[in-house]
């Protein structure tokens, strides 16, 4: 027997989920360049055409319902919010798919010490870098066009990856159950795509009728917009319980699908 | 305590079945796998050869029955088993974005090796499998040969006992299979042990101390390939091939003929002879002219076609 393949893990260095995550390190390594530039482009397209392009005409007429705010301060954490979710959605869905259907890394990794629950949790671990990095980057985009209010955005930002995790933890959960990957299209555009535009991202859900209201308030993109915005803003004092509302409901999504994911991965990498 | 290695069970299994749904993959297998043995499971596709690796190489839960991997529980102790185990699957998992040198690294790191272990073993086992020219090299263009080479080096990462091979050389020309071939038969002779699946009877005569072969998820029968052909064919076989509209009628006419055995194929007709000379001088002597004709020993092919009424890569 080999001593050091059974050395004790100790949390989280040598845990075996790490040594799961550490493959996506290295892959990271070499891909990372084109993954780069649509980070930081894409920031600055959104923040550009919205803030600037439709602001002016927003900007123009009262603003009383954004809560007295231009509209680049309004839009901008809620673009940080579903930029979350969006890096989310990618990293969870053909990369979970892939490394069964396509890479077959989960595959080659079943053969080594590491058990599906590791497997999930490593590549999981991966997503929640993926998440800093691109959140990072649109904070540092949001704080170049002057977008931000307060100094309380250092929260935003864990905010964010908390949003994207209520995200890429169920979603990868699911996807590693998917057999055909057309089921993918259901997500973007059943769910990506209402969420951006009804989540209290362009315009604020007061403008909605109450039915529609009520429906948003259940999404998690809601909660994690509410939270980037107040954070930006400065106005997360006003409504303390809210905030930490939101973060409950965010964190038990986010829970959920870590528990889930383990159960799925395992039945279907132990067949 | 006295020590006989020789004779350790490694893998242990009665009574093993594994069901997919309603279809039964692996029907009630018993075996024992010694240390130090090269054991081989002959078979079709969908005998159930690769359900009993995935069994053995702890990624597939047994449905009933019973087996023990280096003394334990695949089930509860899986990911301690699978660290004293090496796996060369069907078909490469190896990571084509990365180079041959990397593969090994994710691979060395799975098993929780220190860089430096890695970098030590990765070095000495490219050059066991020939690869360390290439080893700065992505994987993704190599050929298949050298992609099966990568993978078995990889396996051999942790410093398995146990090297689970599935159809090893499936898909290789004859030049790399023979390659393939001498170094598993090197990792043999330095003690470890081989359970391997094939459906290519020259492999299993090669490389394996003992076989089953395995047809509909039991076994058909077990021993060392030189006893199954000793019990179950001839010492030689006359391979005659007639006329297409010739070959019904020769079929009828070698019914009289005293072989041991005949099989008649949709090309060809196999006598299973004592002396295939004299039984080819003996057929033209009967009026009958083959278009060709050879006289062959017996293999593990005839074995499998005798148990089974099949051929083994129909």
């Amino acid at each position: 027997m080999a001593p050091i393949a059974m050395a004790r893990p100790g949390w989280p260095f040598s845990s075996l989920s790490f040594r799961a995550f550490q493959c996506w390190l290295l892959r990271y390594r070499r891909i990372w360049r084109s993954s780069v530039w649509s980070s930081v482009l894409g920031p600055i397209c959104y923040m550009g055409a919205l803030g600037f392009g439709l602001g002016t005409l927003v900007d123009k007429h009262s603003t009383a319902s954004l809560g007295g705010v231009p509209y680049l301060a309004f839009v901008a954490p809620a673009l940080l919010a579903t930029g979350a979710m969006n890096t989310a959605v990618a990293e969870a869905s053909y990369p979970v798919f892939g490394s069964i259907k396509w890479n077959r890394i989960y595959t080659g990794a079943q053969a080594s010490p590491l058990r599906p629950a590791d497997i999930f949790r490593g590549h999981l671990m991966f997503m929640a870098m993926r998440l800093a990095m691109n959140c990072a980057v649109v904070v540092l985009v949001m704080w170049a066009f002057g977008a931000i209010r307060s100094a309380w955005v250092v929260l935003a930002y864990p905010a964010a990856v908390l949003t994207g995790l209520a995200f890429a933890a169920p979603i990868a959960a699911w996807a590693v159950t998917v057999t055909v990957e057309t089921s993918f299209n259901y997500i973007f555009r059943f769910g990506v795509m209402p969420l951006m535009l009804f989540s209290g991202t362009f315009f604020p859900l007061s403008q909605l009728p109450a039915g529609l209201r009520a429906l948003a308030y259940a999404t998690p993109l809601w909660h994690g917009v509410a939270l980037c915005r107040a954070f930006s803003l400065g106005t997360a004092g006003r409504d303390p319980a809210g905030m930490l509302g939101h973060v409950a409901y965010l964190a038990v999504l986010a829970a959920a699908g870590i528990w889930a994911g383990a159960r799925t991965y395992r039945r279907r990498l132990y067949v | 305590m006295l020590e006989r290695p020789e004779t350790e069970v490694l893998v242990r299994a009665r009574g093993l079945t594994k069901n997919f749904g309603s279809f039964l993959a692996v029907d009630g297998i018993d075996f024992d796998l010694y240390r130090g043995e090269a054991f081989g499971f002959l078979g079709p596709n969908g005998a159930g050869k690769s359900s009993t690796m995935r069994m053995i190489g702890c990624v597939s839960p047994p449905t009933s029955g019973e087996l023990s991997i280096l003394g334990r529980d695949p089930v509860r102790d899986g990911s301690a088993i699978r660290a004293r185990l090496g796996v060369v699957p069907q078909e490469d998992t190896l990571d084509m974005e990365l180079t041959v040198r990397e593969n090994l690294l994710v691979y060395g790191r799975y098993f929780g090796l220190p860089r430096r272990v890695i970098r030590e073993r990765t070095t000495a086992l490219l050059e066991f499998v020939q690869l360390a020219d290439r080893a700065q090299d992505k994987v993704e263009p190599l050929s298949g040969g050298l992609k099966r080479r990568l993978t078995i080096a990889r396996s051999l990462i942790n410093e398995p006992e146990i090297l689970i091979l599935d159809e090893p050389t499936t898909g290789l020309d004859p030049q790399a299979r023979h390659v393939v071939w001498d170094r598993l038969f090197r990792l043999k002779q330095r003690g470890v042990t081989l359970i391997l699946t094939t459906h290519y009877m020259d492999e299993a005569e090669q490389l394996c101390d003992r076989l089953v072969v395995m047809d509909h998820g039991r076994f058909a029968a077990a021993g060392s390939p030189r006893d199954l052909i000793a019990r179950y064919c001839s010492p030689e076989v006359l391979e005659l091939r007639f006329d297409p509209d010739l070959h019904d009628a020769a079929v009828d006419k070698l019914k009289d003929f005293s072989a041991e055995r005949t099989e008649v194929l949709a090309d060809r007709i196999l006598l299973y002879v004592t002396d295939g000379d004299a039984a080819l001088t003996a057929v033209r002597a009967g009026g009958l002219e083959p278009l060709t004709s050879l006289v062959r020993r017996g293999t593990l092919e005839d074995v499998f076609l005798r148990l089974t009424g099949r051929r083994l890569e129909d």
